[in-house]
């Protein structure tokens, strides 16, 4: 599946449209409303979340991380060349705060991107974007939308 | 010495109870479809089988299904280090994405709590679709605990 129907949406999409096109955010429940060139998720509270009693579980917390960071990157990527495929590379969660059983909202920002790596930081909270209750550092690599003979290594 | 039989099975049994407090008490765990694969004294195994539910692109399991296996293998192996259900909290994780999930393959998520000290958890792992020498991702993780060492 090509992530162009992923940006379309993203760009398109009313304040609290769910990211319902893949399945895994699906399952998540994620959904987002934009705010300027922002990309803000939301994580609505499920039962299903539950890591710890009453706490969210971490994994779940990364989800949302990683998927603002790829949000935000579809966003960043300039329109006149082919949507390259995305590749996580490396995860880094701080956990912070526990997540408690409400919805936690989550946004990315990119530090540097480059032509085959993007490099962002995303945070996590859930009463106050400056009480963040985790962060993330995340580095995606951006393969070649080409076949791989006639890509770079 | 060895055990008496009945020794050996009241151990099995308290270890039987243990998992499944351990994986009952996580609801997340039953919502990716991770379940307990194996353990011993200092570490344990998760296992998340494919489902199409847990995709992100083409057909490859998301890498946030997979930090929650990696999350709770390494929770999982600190509770068992510690020989008790008591509060632990994940301090920081981080995964390398070594190679691409293969579609369709369950994934084993293997921690091992390697240093434990009046607070801290440190565990690292790996997983893998069936050959622990070509591990897809490796994880690096500590954690605060509330127990004893």
């Amino acid at each position: 599946m090509s992530l162009e129907p992923l940006r379309d949406l993203l760009r398109s999409g009313p304040r609290g449209t769910a990211l319902d096109l893949l399945p895994y955010p699906a399952l998540l429940g994620l959904t987002f409303e934009r705010d300027g060139d922002e990309v803000r998720l939301r994580l609505p509270f499920a039962p299903t979340l539950i890591g710890a009693p009453e706490r969210l579980h971490g994994g779940a917390i990364a989800g949302l991380l990683e998927f603002a960071g790829m949000a935000t990157l579809l966003l960043a990527l300039p329109d006149d060349a082919p949507l390259p495929r995305f590749k996580p590379l490396t995860a880094t969660v701080d956990y912070l705060r526990a997540g408690g059983m409400r919805d936690t909202f989550a946004v990315a920002t990119v530090t540097r991107l480059g032509r085959r790596v993007a490099n962002l930081n995303a945070i996590a909270w859930q009463y106050d974007h400056s009480r963040p209750i985790a962060t993330a550092k995340l580095n995606i690599i951006l393969a070649s939308a080409l076949p791989p003979s006639e890509s770079a290594p | 010495m060895t055990d008496t039989a009945a020794e050996s099975s009241d151990r099995a049994d308290r270890n039987a109870r243990f998992i499944q407090r351990f994986m009952n008490g996580v609801p997340h765990l039953a919502a990716l479809g991770i379940t307990y694969a194996a353990h011993g004294e200092d570490w344990a195994e998760l296992s998340l089988p494919y489902a199409p539910s847990l995709i992100v692109d083409d057909g490859v399991i998301a890498s946030g299904a997979i930090f929650s296996l990696m999350d709770s293998a390494a929770g999982f192996a600190v509770l068992i280090r510690l020989g008790q259900m008591i509060p632990h909290a994940t301090l920081d994780l981080r995964l390398d994405y070594l190679r691409g999930p293969v579609p369709g393959v369950t994934i084993v998520g293997r921690a091992l709590c390697y240093r434990m000290t009046s607070s801290v958890a440190f565990v690292r792992g790996f997983a893998h679709q069936g050959d622990p020498a070509r591990p897809i991702a490796n994880m690096a993780g500590t954690f605060m605990h509330g127990g004893q060492p």
